[in-house]
């Protein structure tokens, strides 16, 4: 177990150092203007930009800046560790961008897999169980809705009918928790509704599926054929097998919300990591955008490793060697 | 005759289908006596194991149409409400199944699958629930009991896995014992061991066993009775000995003859042309008709009875019993002289 989860860390530091070279490659690939005059301010002169240049190491080749950004992640830079480098638009180290809007994007996260997993897996037991009746239809007329409806045009609508109309929630914005824990909840249960009410309904509709597909088994005949009560023949037996597959979705799905909460972000004005993703792209920031795709990897990764090793412990029958 | 546990009369299961319905079991009636074992043989299709189900409400509720009776310590258990059935099941009639592979779930421990049926029924503590599977798992013969209690199904071979079902079986002794194709999944040097088991703890916990089988080398191993269906109706019902020695109905011969042993060559096998009727479409008169070498006329028009002749054989044929020696002398393909 042990050397079956160092040698997945060592191919997760493989996969990130791809991911990024990728990610250099791409921008510079696609460069759109001059990161230097961006840098230098209102009316820059040949020789400051050449010296802004030599500055952020724009004047070496991409390969070489890969090479100077990979060993500074490691070893650090002068702005802590992992060294990230600074920001070619405001000169805030990226380091610091990210730790002040990873929090919230990671609240929000928290927030709303809290909502989905309950509400999706309740719904699917549900719809499941009473397969065929009035609740299942709802159930999957829910289902539906979740799927289709945009997530900006619900988060519009949940902040035009609870902030606007009914002024029963907060608006738009972050309040940190620290500060003010009632606005804080009060700002972000609408986020996390709306974030929620899409991966609901698909994890509804796989919860129903793969307890559906599950109560065909023989070991649930078994089940029954013992005098179970149908609770706990659901419970303890179908639900119990179900789980791997739920598991795995979640992990993956948290890990992708990391980088790309965008559009719930940008509805509510969280400002988290997908909000800064979208506007150093925007700014050409090679910098950030770098630091928020790393963030993102490596989330993707660990959660991977987390998911292949909750396997263990959910299902006996997988065992690492 | 020691006291019937399961008197099952006139058992009839439908599923209404878009197609039609599909005749599953048609008017199905046996007796069963503590301490004997009834064999129901016959091919895939033929109802034997949807009979089983249905006594155990098993069958989805919803796609199934059941009717007919099943005693069982003075209560019908095709008329019992969901709640109070389940109280019976895994009580006073439990079944092990066909696939032990996949009868056991994958993710619990064999011992706690064993010990949750204990508590399925009594209000005991987790630890005295997991003693007594346990205990059960080392009567069935699995060594080292206590250790392998603490494995998962994945650890035991096929074997290992029938026996733990049938330990889950005999957790409160039931009087009645439905065995569905228990050796069919598993190895040929295993079979034998695991009929013996059966066998064994039929006598040990006094119950009555229902051994469900297409094999009829298994049957007549085992059984004391014989049911042999076709179509989902009895054909031929009596004492094992009796029906291999003068088998009445011409499936019956049919079956015999197609039986591999030891001392028939393959060549001498006789295959009984044809295939089943379809469930939802059945022939009129005798189901077997179209697939009996000896038919004639009635046969295509009246079912015949089962009826019941001296020593409580019953076969359900419109041959005469002249008719019958006769296809039997001529020693042609099929008869009961090729049989034997």
């Amino acid at each position: 177990m042990v050397l079956y989860i160092v040698r997945r860390t060592l191919w997760a530091i493989v996969v990130v150092l791809i991911v990024l070279l990728l990610t250099y490659v791409v921008f510079y690939l696609l460069p759109a203007g001059d990161p230097a005059l961006r840098f230098a301010g209102k009316s820059p002169t040949p020789e400051s930009l050449e010296l802004i240049r030599e500055r952020l190491g724009l004047d070496q080749p991409w390969y070489q800046q890969y090479a100077k950004f990979v060993k500074n992640f490691f070893t650090g830079d002068e702005y802590g560790w992992p060294g990230l480098g600074y920001s070619y638009v405001n000169g805030v180290p990226v380091l610091e961008q990210v730790k002040e809007r990873t929090p919230r994007t990671l609240l929000l996260i928290v927030g709303a897999a809290t909502i989905w997993l309950i509400v999706g897996v309740s719904i699917g037991v549900l719809s499941a169980v009473k397969r065929r009746t009035v609740a299942d239809r709802a159930a999957m007329g829910f289902v539906l809705f979740g799927i289709s409806a945009p997530v900006f045009w619900l988060g519009l609508m949940a902040l035009y009918i609870f902030w606007n109309k009914l002024g029963w929630t907060g608006g738009t914005g972050y309040v940190p928790i620290s500060e003010n824990p009632s606005g804080f909840f009060s700002h972000m249960i609408l986020p996390w509704t709306v974030l929620a009410m899409l991966f609901a309904a698909i994890y509804a509709r796989m919860t129903r599926n793969t307890l559906l597909e599950t109560l065909g088994e023989d070991y649930i005949r078994t089940a029954r054929a013992k005098g179970l009560s149908e609770r706990q023949v659901i419970t303890h037996h179908a639900l119990r097998a179900s789980l791997t597959p739920i598991v795995t979705m979640f992990g993956m799905d948290v890990a992708l919300l990391v980088g790309g909460a965008i559009i719930t972000e940008s509805v509510f004005n969280i400002q988290g990591l997908g909000w800064l993703a979208i506007t150093s792209t925007f700014n050409q920031d090679l910098p950030s955008v770098v630091g928020v795709v790393m963030l993102g990897a490596v989330a993707v990764v660990v959660m991977n490793l987390f998911v292949d090793i909750a396997y263990a412990f959910l299902d006996p029958r997988v065992r690492y060697a | 005759m020691s006291e019937i546990v399961l008197d099952v009369h006139g058992l009839t299961v439908v599923f209404p289908t878009a197609d039609g319905d599909v005749q599953a079991v048609s008017d199905l009636s046996y007796t069963l006596h503590r301490g004997e074992t009834l064999g129901i043989v016959g091919e895939s299709g033929s109802g034997k194991s949807v009979s089983s189900l249905a006594l155990m409400q098993l069958l989805n509720a919803e796609s199934a149409r059941i009717s007919g009776r099943a005693e069982l310590g003075g209560r019908d258990l095709l008329s019992l409400p969901p709640d109070e059935m389940r109280r019976v099941r895994g009580k006073d009639i439990a079944m092990v199944f066909q696939d032990p592979f996949a009868c056991l779930h994958p993710m619990h421990r064999v011992g706690d699958q064993i010990a949750e049926a204990v508590t399925a029924h009594e209000k005991v503590s987790n630890a005295a629930a997991t003693a007594r599977a346990v205990d059960l798992l080392g009567q069935v013969g699995i060594p080292n009991a206590e250790e392998r209690s603490r494995d998962y199904p994945h650890q035991f071979s096929g074997g290992m896995r029938q026996r733990a079902m049938i330990a889950m079986a005999l957790v409160h002794n039931p009087s009645v014992l439905i065995a569905d194709e228990p050796t069919t999944a598993l190895d040929v040097t295993v079979q034998a061991q695991i009929l013996e088991l059966i066998e064994r703890v039929k006598d040990e916990f006094d119950m009555g066993v229902i051994l469900i089988t297409h094999d009829l080398g298994v049957i007549a191993e085992t059984a004391d009775r014989v049911l042999v269906m076709y179509a989902g109706r009895a054909m031929e019902y009596g004492p094992a000995d009796e029906l291999f020695a003068a088998p009445q109905n011409p499936y019956t011969w049919g079956l015999l003859g197609s039986m591999p042993t030891v001392e028939r060559k393959l060549e001498e096998l006789v295959a009984i042309e044809g295939s089943p009727p379809s469930l939802v479409n059945l022939p009129p008169g005798c189901a077997f008709h179209p697939r009996c070498i000896h038919a004639f006329e009635k046969c295509g028009t009246a079912l015949p009875d089962l009826e019941i002749a001296p020593g409580g054989h019953a076969d359900r044929c419109h041959l005469s019993p002249q008719m019958k020696r006769e296809a039997q002398g001529a020693g042609i393909a099929g008869s009961p002289g090729a049989a034997r």
